[in-house]
């Protein structure tokens, strides 16, 4: 990125964090917390302890990050090296990411920009114009894209109720600022499990590492009466749902599964597991000493704020995640996908030197589809 | 501590504190050791160690959840004392393993049949009791099942390698799991042993008793049956040197670290046959399975391909590695030693 580009991007988010500093507020429980941030074209700096708002908005202006985390964890001493803080308990945290969802549209949106020579096409093998295979690829996520998000969302927080006793109120869903979503459950039974009891969780969560017999098929001594039912609870009643049916066709599918034998159920679970286990990212819920991007922040992969949602259906990240400036400014605009921001549409453009709104063009730089001009 | 009725603690006598209870009962160990009727308990407490080194549970003279004899429930203590105290004496902490790992199957059993037993209320609550107590594992009778927070289930059963325990194959419903009494007691068996195993470990040793003699000198030769096969670990990288010990010390070895020691061995060329003896220790050994996966590995088995060992990289995404200065440069541990240029 050019230092045009970085200085714009600074005093655009700069003017975010100190317009907008009501939206920007440290979490509970702050001082056991870990902070942390990035700022443009360099590394990350971390284990900082911060005591309330105000030391959070004196960071945010003193730095201007490119982006702002916080540990989901509570620690005695969140500033000492990561032995030495002093883990008490970590709030479960959740990613669900268009990107893994494996959606027909992703293709349509997603351009490749070469390493070598900038070039930007919707070509994702090679640079069409020096023929480079160093390419960087971006996407700009459509409604489909959050909408599918939004099903994986609405089938986490089912598994978290019904399954896990997490109730509605301890569960914050937030768009995570770029292509999904990140849900916290906070005050659950699973506050002080450790790493390797959440990877077992997502495994759970997730539907993988079933075997036949949970859900039925034996491979000896088989009988229909094993096989889950429409009310069974959590995902033996899911899996009927979703391979019965309706519940006339159970008996004849029983039939079927029997008749196809074990092994065959295995491949029938996969299918399953790929269709109704929840789509979240099990590195991120299982690791106990992540710092994760902060509510209320800016997203430097977008531009758009990480925002709750707090009816996560009507939610439309592009109107309500918007949050930099209509003031007016120049780019050289190289963006083959057209989009949409607080509802005015812009592109598809051709290597042209355009006037937009600040929010539009923070969204192409950050993207790396323009730079200013 | 839990207060005990004696068929308690004769079900269940790591819980009953030695001393106390000796004195409790009027006697002192030296009386053991000279009264000629006491002296056969020795024998006895012997004969206990003798059968949990075989890695069989000793039978005891309670005959299921009833007493014959009123005299039988103190006896059936004091062996277990007794044995303490001889494993103590001879020092040999093979046998201690084995005994806490016997005594401790022993237990589960009683555990299982007194939460199983409907007709008596009392008897599911000690156990239940137990569980809590020893463990943390809240565990909640609900019809036929047992259920206990998912959490808790968690902090245990991600010690087992088989799928069945995965969460995903567990009823769960509201944040609880069900299981059957069975599951219940065989989820915290390793801990069992753990805790009876450090209740040994940390008791005093007291100074020789006469009369006790002769069983401590037998316990020292059976102990011999059983030395831990020892390898040279001097060449060897850290992260392989610590699951050697995780293995003589009987602690559980996960999956994925006797996958690393294994291919790791078998790539230095040591043959399965040299390798096996290393797991014997392990709280679920079993010959027959050691011996099935170890050929698997080395290739000598079904698909016929030697499994490498994997790298250091891998090996720190799983905790395995424990590198030091002498580990630089390199990535993979077999390259651990070699000269670097
Ligand atoms: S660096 Fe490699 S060889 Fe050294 S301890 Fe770690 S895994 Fe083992
Ligand atoms: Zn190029
Ligand atoms: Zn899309």
């Amino acid at each position: 990125m050019q230092e045009s580009d970085i200085l714009f991007l600074e005093d655009s988010f700069k003017k975010y964090y100190f317009n907008h500093f009501d939206q920007i507020t440290v979490p509970e429980r702050t001082s056991e917390r870990e902070f942390g941030y990035q700022k443009f074209n360099s590394g990350m700096t971390r284990h900082i302890s911060l005591k309330d708002d105000k030391e959070l908005h004196l960071m945010l202006m003193q730095n201007i990050p490119s982006d702002v985390y916080c540990s989901n964890a509570y620690y005695t001493f969140p500033n000492l090296p990561m032995n030495e803080k002093d883990w008490k308990e970590a709030d479960l945290i959740f990613d669900i990411d268009a990107k893994d969802l494996n959606l027909s549209c992703r293709e349509s949106h997603t351009v490749s920009i070469c390493n070598d020579c900038n070039e930007v096409s919707k070509i994702s093998t090679h640079c069409s114009k020096c023929n480079s295979s160093k390419l960087e690829k971006k996407s700009l996520p459509c409604k489909n894209c959050i909408d599918a998000s939004k099903i994986e969302v609405e089938k986490l927080s089912k598994v978290l109720i019904d399954d896990l006793a997490i109730t509605k109120e301890n569960i914050q869903v937030y768009f995570s600022g770029n292509e999904g979503f990140h849900v916290y459950a906070y005050n659950s039974q699973f506050q002080e499990i450790g790493s390797r009891e959440r990877s077992e969780l997502t495994d759970y969560i997730s539907l993988r590492g079933a075997i036949p017999e949970t859900f039925g098929m034996r491979k000896l001594k088989q009988n229909r009466a094993y096989f889950p039912d429409f009310d069974d609870k959590g995902w033996r009643g899911r899996f009927s749902k979703y391979v019965f049916g309706s519940k006339s066709k159970r008996s004849k599918i029983i039939t079927e599964l029997l008749a196809n034998g074990y092994t065959s159920f295995q491949k029938t679970l996969d299918d399953v597991s790929e269709n109704i286990g929840v789509k979240i990212d099990p590195n991120v819920t299982m690791d106990v000493h992540r710092i994760f991007r902060l509510p209320g922040s800016i997203n430097s992969k977008s531009g758009l704020t990480k925002t709750l949602c707090d009816d996560l259906t009507k939610f439309d990240p592009y109107t309500e995640a918007s949050f930099l400036s209509d003031d007016t400014v120049e780019v050289f605009a190289n963006s083959p996908i057209e989009f949409k921001l607080k509802n005015k549409k812009f592109g598809p453009y051709n290597n042209e030197k355009i006037t937009v709104p600040t929010y539009a063009a923070v969204y192409m730089i950050c993207k790396k589809l323009a730079r200013i001009a | 501590m839990l207060a005990l009725g004696q068929d308690e603690i004769a079900k269940y006598p790591f819980l009953a504190d030695a001393g106390q209870y000796l004195k409790d009962q009027g006697f002192s160990l030296d009386q053991f050791g000279s009264d000629p009727d006491l002296k056969q308990l020795i024998e006895k407490a012997y004969e206990r160690i003798r059968v949990a080194a075989d890695g069989k549970i000793y039978k005891s003279d309670l005959d299921g959840d009833h007493v014959s004899k009123e005299a039988a429930l103190p006896r059936e203590v004091f062996s277990f004392l007794l044995a303490i105290v001889l494993l103590k004496l001879s020092g040999m902490h093979t046998l201690i393993k084995r005994f806490a790992l016997a005594e401790a199957r022993r237990a589960e059993k009683y555990l299982e049949k007194d939460l199983a037993n409907i007709s008596d209320e009392s008897k599911n609550q000690l156990a239940i009791r137990v569980i809590d107590d020893l463990f943390s594992v809240q565990v909640k009778k609900s019809d036929d099942y047992f259920i206990i927070p998912v959490s808790d289930y968690l902090k245990h059963s991600i010690n087992f390698h088989e799928r069945e325990w995965k969460l995903i194959n567990r009823h769960v419903e509201n944040g609880q799991v069900f299981l059957s009494p069975h599951e219940t007691v065989r989820l915290i068996r390793k801990e069992l042993g753990t805790y009876i195993n450090s209740k040994i470990i940390n008791a005093k040793t007291p100074t020789m008793i006469p009369g006790f003699e002769d069983s401590v000198n037998k316990l020292v030769s059976l102990s011999k049956k059983f030395a831990t096969y020892t390898v040279t670990t001097g060449e060897y990288p850290p992260c392989v040197k610590h699951a050697i010990e995780i293995l003589e010390k009987g602690e559980n070895l996960p999956h994925s670290g006797r996958f690393m020691l294994a291919t790791f061995l078998l790539s230095k060329g040591q043959t399965v046959q040299q390798i096996a003896p290393l797991f014997k220790n392990a709280p679920d050994y079993n010959e027959r399975v050691t011996l099935y996966q170890l050929n698997h590995l080395a290739g000598t088995s079904g698909s016929g391909t030697q499994y490498s060992c994997p790298s250091c990289e891998k090996l720190k995404t799983q905790s395995l590695c424990f590198a030091t200065s002498e580990c630089d440069n390199i990535i993979n541990p077999l390259q651990f030693g070699r000269k670097k240029k």
